[in-house]
């Protein structure tokens, strides 16, 4: 599904932030992805999504080269990936319901049509009393939850998550953990980057560590 | 644990559904700061550069009025000599011009006219058979005629000693002249008027834009394509910019219209023949309805290049 060989990136004329990362992640496959704060587990996520191109290297998605991947074919990459952002990323002017339904809508289905299973997910994420409400009232667990639920409803064949627990409690957490085990059993393919060593150990996962833009696995 | 997201239909209760009997609602924030200052902005533009249409079209009418109320008639003038019969000359002067195709009528003006056109230079009750005033025939023209005026110049010089025919033609090329000079003078200001605005809300509509880059970002990082995510600002764009040229446009055309109705009540015709009147033609009510158009759609197409710009950096 993703392939990396020798993939390097640097920002400008610094230093590379990420070397000769070489990996696989397979269809139907769960990771973790953890390491220190600036380690690069950031840029690494943005170059799985495409939203950055390596320094130097070879990545392929969905069996794709992505450097002869025409602009105009990125939109239909992206909709097979689903990304929660360590931000949230929710749109301010729509409520919780609006915001998770937003891949629904770019897909062009009608509000009739998706109606019933966003407000099943709200629900399930524990947002059920939210749907309406506007991201500035919401909690930051809360946020993250819609965040969540909006990079899984469209059900992505690829899943990436910049910590996803990282402002829920321990209980809460470990009910995420399950979404995103239930999605890895349905089919999708789960990358999850985290400092939650609690969180990993309650999932036997193939674990990248990445340190000093270097990476390494244990499986 | 079941994760058992449903099809539509299945599982939720349709009461609790959100969305209920409205339209989705529009991707790109409406009540915004930016939104509000563009309809602004927006409208002050249309309504100056709406102004200016304006007041060209007036100043084209009243050249055109000027120019064809000097075409529609010549003057005869037959200057005095001793002894002269001056009634039969512009008698017969009359009578010459009568003949001549396309001459609606030929009048002579009697002494007493020529008194009382010559009351305000020279005092009431003055003779003028001590004066050596001349006689004049005013001779008025079939609408759209064009007279040979050589022709009635020979047969008046042959014919009536001292007779000579002034067609207008100087005063009518200084009067073309006139016209032309304050009609470029106003299209120039259009220009200008109309460049400003379109810079105006060029850079007007870049920010509003750049106040939503968060939207943009999100949609594109949802598997948005470039036209849906353009297409969704142009939209809400164009609305903004029809709200503030609508408002613009029709502040202009209130103006006018009421220009127009003040000018009626207090008509002063002196002042209609110089200046005409603040009135409006039909083509100048439309161009203003262009105009205002033009600016609407300008929004939308400026937001939609700012977005297809900020896109491409995405990538």
């Amino acid at each position: 599904m993703v392939r990396f060989e020798n993939v390097g990136l640097r920002y400008g004329p610094g230093q590379e932030v990420l070397r000769d990362l070489s990996f696989r992640i397979a269809p139907h496959s769960f990771q973790f992805l953890t390491g220190p704060s600036g380690a690069g587990k950031t840029s690494l996520l943005r170059l799985l999504f495409l939203s950055l191109k390596p320094t130097r290297g070879l990545i392929s998605v969905f069996g794709r080269d992505t450097t002869a991947i025409a602009r105009r074919d990125l939109p239909d990459i992206r909709r097979r990936i689903g990304i929660v952002f360590q931000d949230f990323r929710l749109l301010d002017h729509l409520t919780t319901f609006e915001n998770v339904a937003l891949p629904l809508r770019v897909l062009g289905r009608e509000e009739t049509v998706y109606r019933a299973e966003v407000v099943e997910l709200l629900r399930w994420v524990g947002l059920g009393d939210r749907i309406n409400a506007y991201p500035p009232v919401l909690s930051g667990g809360e946020k993250q939850r819609a965040a969540i639920a909006r990079a899984v409803i469209a059900r992505p064949e690829f899943l990436l998550a910049d910590e996803p627990t990282g402002n829920v409690d321990p209980h809460l957490a470990r009910r995420l953990l399950r979404l995103f085990v239930e999605l890895h059993k349905s089919g999708t393919s789960v990358l999850i980057a985290t400092h939650d060593i609690a969180l990993m150990d309650l999932y036997d996962a193939r674990r990248f560590l990445l340190e000093d833009g270097r990476l390494t696995i244990h499986d | 644990m079941p994760l058992s997201i449903p099809r539509s239909g299945r599982g939720a209760d349709p009461l609790a559904s959100p969305g209920d009997g409205r339209r989705a609602p529009s991707l790109v924030p409406s009540g915004s700061l930016a939104g509000t200052a563009l309809v602004v902005i927006i409208a002050i533009m249309t309504f100056l550069a709406s102004l200016t249409v304006g007041s060209v079209d007036i100043v084209r009418t009243a050249a055109a009025s000027w120019q064809s109320g000097v075409q529609r008639e010549v003057t005869i003038q037959i200057r005095p000599r001793d002894g002269r019969d001056m009634d039969a000359a512009a008698a017969q002067a009359a009578a010459l011009a009568r003949e001549v195709t396309g001459v609606a009528s030929a009048e002579p003006y009697s002494q007493a006219d020529m008194a009382a056109l010559l009351e305000p230079w020279l005092g009431a009750g003055v003779s003028l058979d001590q004066l050596p005033a001349p006689r004049l025939v005013v001779v008025r023209l079939q609408e759209g005629a064009r007279p040979d005026f050589d022709a009635l110049a020979a047969a008046l010089t042959d014919q009536v000693p001292g007779a000579s025919l002034d067609d207008h033609r100087g005063w009518l090329e200084r009067l073309r002249l006139t016209g032309s000079a304050l009609t470029g003078f106003g299209l120039a200001i259009l220009g200008l008027v109309l460049c400003a605005t379109i810079l105006s809300v060029l850079f007007a509509t870049r920010g509003a834009v750049a106040g939503n880059r968060d939207v943009v970002e999100v949609l594109h990082l949802v598997g948005a394509r470039d036209r849906f995510v353009a297409g969704a600002f142009s939209r809400r764009f164009l609305r903004l910019g029809l709200r503030g040229s609508v408002i613009g446009g029709a502040l202009a055309v209130a103006l006018f219209v009421v220009g127009g109705a003040i000018g009626r009540e207090a008509s002063d015709p002196a002042a209609d023949i110089l200046f005409g009147r603040m009135e409006l033609s039909l083509w100048g009510y439309s161009q203003i309805g262009g105009t205002a158009l033009l600016i609407a759609l300008l929004t939308a197409v400026t937001s939609r290049m700012a977005v297809m710009a900020h896109l491409r950096r995405l990538d």
